[in-house]
C-alpha cells in the first residue's frame, strides 16, 4: 500500500494533478506494476480528486490499461482483417497450444496472458502481436514457438 | 442583445440568439424534434442521434441538439430520410433494450416506449442483441439499476457530474461492452453515492428506479393487527396530481388526503407538522451557537447549516468529513415524525408502538437510505418503516381504483396534522430559511420579519446560490447579544453549489452564520422522487404552488402552530430539552470520500 500510495505521488508530482494528466499517470503505474489495482486506483482518485469511477471509466476504456492482475507477459495478437487474412488463426493455435490456455485466459502462475488485440498498425507485416511493449511481426509458427521459447527460458 | 441569427425551419422563418442549437430554435417555432439523449437541465451530448434533421446542402443528418444554427440554414425535419434515420435508431436501440415493458415501473412513463410507439418499431428488423444474464443491482436502499433497460444516452452520468458534482456513475468499458457503471462495477450501496436519486429524474427508461415498497405497505395496511400511519412532505402534494392528470403546479393537499384514507392508511398526517417542531429546534440551536460564538466567545462550529436533505447529509459525510459539526443537529422533519409517531403518538391514542407501521411520503430517494439508517431507532423501534416516493403513491393511488379527479377534499387527521405556511415552504430552496427566519426573527426582537407579509423574497427563487441578511434590532433583553448584528444567510441547492459554499467554508472564508442547502436543483419540490420529467418550468411551477399553498394557511410561521405549543407543553418540554435531544437530534459518521 504504501509503496503504491508512494509511486502515485511521484507520478502527480511529475505530470500534474489536473484531470486531463490522468492518463500518463494511469500509464505510469502500469508499467511498474503491470496492472492498475483497485488501491492504486483510489490512490490516484486521493491525490487528483476524481472521483474513483471517473478513474475506473478512463481505465476500462483502454484495453492496454488492465484493472485485473493478470500474466506477467501479455501477449496481444492483432485481429484485424489484415492480420486475419495472413494467417492470424494459426498463430492464435499455436500459442494456445505451448501456454495451454484459451484466448483470454491466463496460465498458471500467472506469467502468461493470451489476448486479441485491435489494429496495431503493423498492416503491412502481418500476422503481428505485441508481447508487453515488444512488437513481433510477419509470425509463422515456427517464429512463434521461437520467440516464446526464450521468453519461457530466459524470462520466465 | 446578444448576435441574432435567422434561419428556416420547415417553411418558417425563425430568429435565435447565436450559440443556441437547431433544436433550440424550433423549439421556439413550436416544432417538436425528437430526444433522448438530450436534457435541458444537462450539457449536449449528442450520443444518440434521434434528433436528425435535414440541413440543405448536406448529404448527411445533423443531429438538432449538437448543432449552432447558423445564419441562413434551412432545416427540414421531418422528411422520408430523417424518419426512415430515426425509425432505424430507434429499432437499434429496442434490439439491445429489454422490452418488457409491461412488466416495466416506468411503462407510460418512458421516453423510449413513447417514441418507439411513435416510430411504429414494430417489425423487428434487428434481432434482439439483449446481454444475458444482466442482474438488477438493488443493493442500495433507495435505487435500483437495471442495465438491460439502459440506452447509453449517459443522462446518469452527467446529472451526477453537472449538477451533484459525485460522479458515482461513470461510463466503463467500450464498444459493445460499454455501460453504464460504478467503480469496479461495485453494487450501488458500497460506492460513493448520495442516493438523491437525481439520475432516476433524469433517466429516460426504466434503467434507474428508486426501490420500491408499496407492496410491504398495502400487506400492513391490510393486517387488521397493524396501525399504519402515513405522513407526507410539503412537496408531494404540489407534483402528485401530475401523475393523476392535473397540470403541472396543481395543488392537490385534500384529494391526496381523502385518497390515502381511502386507501385505508389509519391516520393520514401532515409531515409539515414535524416542519415547524424542525424551525423551532433548529432556530433555537442556531441562537445557541450564535450565543455560545458570541457571548461566551466559545469555538462553535458556524455557519450552522440545515440537516433536512438526506442526500446532502450524506454528501457531507463522504465529501467534508472532517466539517460535519456544521450540520445542524436537528434530524429531518421525516425522522423527528418516525421518532414521535412510536412515542407521542402512540401515547396519545393509546396504541401499542410495536403495533404501528410509520410511512412517510417523500418527494426523495435519499428518505428510503435515511430511514434505514441504524442510528435512526430513538423511539425503542423502527422510527419510519418504510419511505415512498410522490410517485410511488400515484402508483398506489392509480392501483386502488380511486378517481383522483373527481375526489372530495379533506383535513389531515390529527393529532400531528396541523401545519403552518412555514412548514409547507420547506418543498422549495430557501424554504427552510424563511421559515427558520420568520420564527428566529420573532423569538429575537418579538416582532414579526420586516418584510412584507412575511415574505422573504431574497432567499426565493432558482438560482443556485442565494444570500441575505438580516440586521436585529431592538431584541428583547435576553438576545440583546444580538442588538446590531448583521446576520448573514446563504441558501444553495443542488449539489455541486453546496461544494462550493463548503469549499469556502474549508478554506475559512464563509461569512454566513446561517446556511440552508439541498441536495435537488429547486429542493425538495425537484426531488428524486418526484414524478418524471423534471425541468425548470416544471419545478417554477411546483414552487408557485408551494408559496400558494403557504399564502393560503392561517398560521404561517411555525412557533404559533397550535400542536407545536401542545407538543412541548405535553412531551417535549422545551426545545433542545432532554425529549428533544434523544429524539429529534442526530448524529452523523464520517465516510470515505473516494
Amino acid at each position: 500500500m504504501a509503496e503504491v500510495k508512494e509511486l502515485v505521488k511521484e507520478l502527480v508530482d511529475k505530470y500534474g494533478r489536473e484531470r486531463k494528466n490522468l492518463l500518463p499517470v494511469l500509464q505510469g503505474i502500469h508499467l511498474e506494476t503491470n496492472y492498475l489495482s483497485k488501491e492504486a486506483m483510489l490512490e490516484v482518485a486521493k491525490q487528483m480528486d476524481l472521483s474513483a469511477a471517473e478513474i475506473y471509466g478512463t481505465a476500462s476504456f483502454y484495453s492496454f490499461l488492465d484493472t485485473k492482475a493478470d500474466g506477467k507477459y501479455k501477449i496481444r495478437v492483432c485481429k484485424s482483417i489484415t492480420c486475419e487474412m495472413a494467417g492470424k488463426s494459426e498463430i492464435i493455435r499455436t500459442l494456445e497450444d505451448m501456454l495451454k490456455v484459451k484466448v483470454g485466459e491466463t496460465t498458471e502462475g500467472k506469467r502468461f496472458s493470451l489476448l486479441e488485440t485491435n489494429c496495431l498498425g503493423l498492416c503491412d507485416q502481418g500476422p503481428a502481436m505485441l508481447i508487453n511493449e515488444e512488437f513481433y511481426t510477419q509470425l509463422t509458427p515456427a517464429k512463434v514457438r521461437k520467440i516464446l521459447g526464450e521468453y519461457i527460458r530466459n524470462k520466465y | 442583445m446578444a448576435e441574432q441569427v435567422k434561419l428556416n425551419i420547415d417553411g418558417v422563418d425563425v430568429q435565435v440568439e447565436k450559440g443556441q442549437s437547431i433544436l433550440d430554435a424550433a423549439k421556439k417555432v413550436n416544432i417538436r424534434i425528437p430526444t433522448l439523449c438530450h436534457h435541458e437541465d444537462l450539457c449536449v451530448a449528442g450520443n444518440c442521434r434521434v434528433c436528425v434533421v435535414e440541413q440543405e446542402g448536406k448529404n448527411t443528418l445533423t443531429p438538432s441538439c449538437a448543432t449552432p444554427a447558423e445564419e441562413g440554414m434551412v432545416i427540414k425535419t421531418s422528411t422520408p430520410k430523417v424518419r426512415r434515420a430515426r425509425k432505424d435508431l430507434m429499432a437499434l436501440l429496442v434490439s439491445e433494450h429489454n422490452t418488457q415493458c409491461t412488466t416495466c415501473y416506468r411503462s407510460t412513463n418512458c421516453e423510449l416506449q413513447d417514441l418507439a410507439a411513435e416510430y411504429n418499431v414494430d417489425n423487428n428488423i434487428y434481432l434482439s442483441v439483449l446481454k444475458e444474464n444482466l442482474e438488477i443491482d438493488k443493493s442500495s436502499w433507495s435505487i435500483e439499476k437495471d442495465d438491460s433497460k439502459c440506452i447509453r444516452c449517459q443522462r446518469c452520468v452527467r446529472t451526477c457530474a453537472e449538477l451533484q458534482h459525485v460522479n458515482a456513475l461513470a461510463v466503463t468499458e467500450r464498444g459493445r461492452d460499454m455501460r453504464i457503471s460504478t467503480f469496479m462495477h461495485l453494487p450501488m450501496n458500497e460506492i460513493v453515492c448520495t442516493n438523491c436519486g437525481q439520475c432516476i429524474t433524469h433517466c429516460p427508461t426504466g434503467a434507474l428506479t428508486e426501490r420500491r415498497y408499496y407492496d410491504e405497505i398495502w400487506e400492513a395496511i391490510d393486517d387488521p393487527e397493524k396501525h399504519v400511519v402515513i405522513n407526507t412532505a410539503p412537496s408531494v402534494r404540489v407534483a402528485l396530481g401530475e401523475m393523476l392528470g392535473f397540470p403541472v403546479g396543481t395543488r392537490v393537499t385534500g384529494k391526496m388526503v381523502t385518497a390515502l384514507k381511502k386507501m385505508g392508511f389509519d391516520s393520514v398526517l401532515d409531515t409539515d407538522f414535524s416542519a415547524d417542531l424542525t424551525i423551532i429546534e433548529e432556530a433555537n440551536e442556531l441562537l445557541v451557537r450564535l450565543k455560545d460564538a458570541l457571548v461566551h466567545k466559545k469555538d462553535v462550529a458556524l455557519p450552522m447549516i440545515t440537516s433536512c436533505s438526506p442526500g446532502w447529509v450524506k454528501f457531507i459525510e463522504h465529501m467534508y468529513p472532517e466539517h460535519l459539526a456544521h450540520l445542524s443537529s436537528c434530524k429531518s422533519p421525516q425522522q423527528m415524525f418516525g421518532a414521535l409517531t412510536k412515542t407521542y403518538y402512540a401515547e396519545k391514542k393509546g396504541i401499542d408502538p410495536s403495533k404501528i407501521v410509520s410511512v412517510a411520503g417523500m418527494p426523495c430517494a435519499a428518505k428510503k437510505y435515511e430511514a434505514n439508517r441504524p442510528e435512526m431507532r430513538d423511539s425503542g423501534y423502527h422510527d419510519v418503516d418504510a419511505g415512498l416516493t410522490t410517485r410511488e403513491i400515484g402508483h398506489m393511488i392509480k392501483q386502488s381504483g380511486i378517481n383522483f379527479l373527481e375526489l372530495e377534499d379533506s383535513e389531515f387527521d390529527s393529532i400531528m396534522g396541523e401545519s403552518t405556511g412555514a412548514g409547507v415552504i420547506f418543498g422549495a430552496t430557501g424554504g427552510v430559511m424563511e421559515a427558520a427566519l420568520r420564527t428566529a426573527y420573532f423569538v429575537i426582537t418579538g416582532r414579526p420579519v420586516p418584510f412584507d407579509n412575511l415574505n422573504i423574497t431574497p432567499v426565493r427563487g432558482l438560482k443556485g446560490i442565494k444570500e441575505t441578511s438580516i440586521k436585529f434590532e431592538n431584541c428583547l433583553p435576553e438576545y440583546s447579544f444580538l442588538e446590531g448584528v448583521e446576520a448573514k444567510f446563504a441558501i444553495a441547492h443542488g449539489l455541486i453549489n453546496a461544494r462550493q459554499i463548503m469549499d469556502q467554508i474549508v478554506a475559512g472564508e464563509s461569512p454566513y452564520h446561517f446556511i440552508e442547502i439541498m441536495a435537488c436543483p429547486g429542493g425538495c419540490i425537484g426531488g428524486g422522487g418526484q414524478p418524471i420529467p423534471t425541468n425548470d418550468e416544471i419545478r417554477k411551477k411546483r414552487i408557485q404552488a408551494i408559496y400558494d399553498e403557504d399564502m393560503n394557511k392561517p398560521i404561517r410561521m411555525s412557533h404559533e402552530n397550535p400542536e407545536i405549543i401542545k407538543i412541548y407543553e405535553d412531551f417535549l418540554e422545551k426545545p433542545l430539552g432532554e425529549k428533544s435531544h434523544h429524539l429529534l437530534h442526530t448524529k452523523y459518521r464520517k465516510r470515505k470520500r473516494y
